[in-house]
């Protein structure tokens, strides 16, 4: 099942004990500061997970893939996820299906 | 900006937990994004991103210091893709911050 910020909330509460309003307001501020640290041109590193990095990239030619007219990609920063080593493993060692 | 950093920043707007109930919930929220995408589920969060896995094909690969060939077997990887306020923001900010810690 997929996870959302709802069954975060649910698992707070079970787990720790923390009342809703508490967990809901922990899990949006943890997503806040992860987005404001990257807004402000920071990567955010959390062990044992993975690491948000920032890239810069230049304007490129680009096209419109219905029209075949050519538009340049105008220059952007882009935020990139590099899972770590023990996220990944665990993730190799699934076998099944994915959702 | 570090996991210990966060759960710092969090423990004082929060400063009706305790840090330790700060640092266990950061912690148990981790688990749990891991615990979901190891068994091979998503995670969507509105106005962050999406993680999911990509599949990768098995391959022949080689050693790179011996130079032996190795059969790799099929696997997944963690993928994550910004969300349209996360890459909107981080977008708008590229003038403004230079990038650091990386």
């Amino acid at each position: 099942m997929t996870l959302t910020k709802a069954e975060m909330v649910e698992h707070l509460f079970d787990e720790l004990g923390l009342n809703k309003r508490e967990a809901k307001e922990l899990v949006e501020m943890f997503f806040e500061e992860v987005r404001g640290a990257l807004e402000r041109g920071e990567g955010v590193k959390l062990s044992g997970f993975g690491n948000f990095t920032l890239r810069d990239k230049k304007q490129r030619p680009g096209r419109n893939p219905k029209s075949g007219e050519a538009i340049p990609v105008s220059a952007r920063r882009v935020v990139t996820f590099r899972p770590g080593q023990k996220l990944k493993q665990r993730v190799e060692n699934y076998a099944g299906t994915v959702e | 900006m570090t996991k210990s950093e966060i759960i710092d920043i969090l423990s004082r707007k929060q400063s009706h937990l305790s840090g330790r109930d700060v640092e266990l919930s950061v912690k148990i929220l981790l688990e749990q994004m891991s615990d979901t995408l190891s068994s091979g589920s998503r995670i969507e969060i509105r106005g962050f991103g999406s993680f999911s896995l990509h599949y990768r094909a098995a391959r022949r690969g080689r050693n790179p210091k011996t130079g032996e060939t190795v059969d790799l077997s099929p696997k997944y990887v963690p993928h994550f893709k910004p969300g349209k306020a996360l890459r909107d923001r981080v977008d708008a900010s590229k003038e403004t911050f230079p990038i650091t810690e990386q």
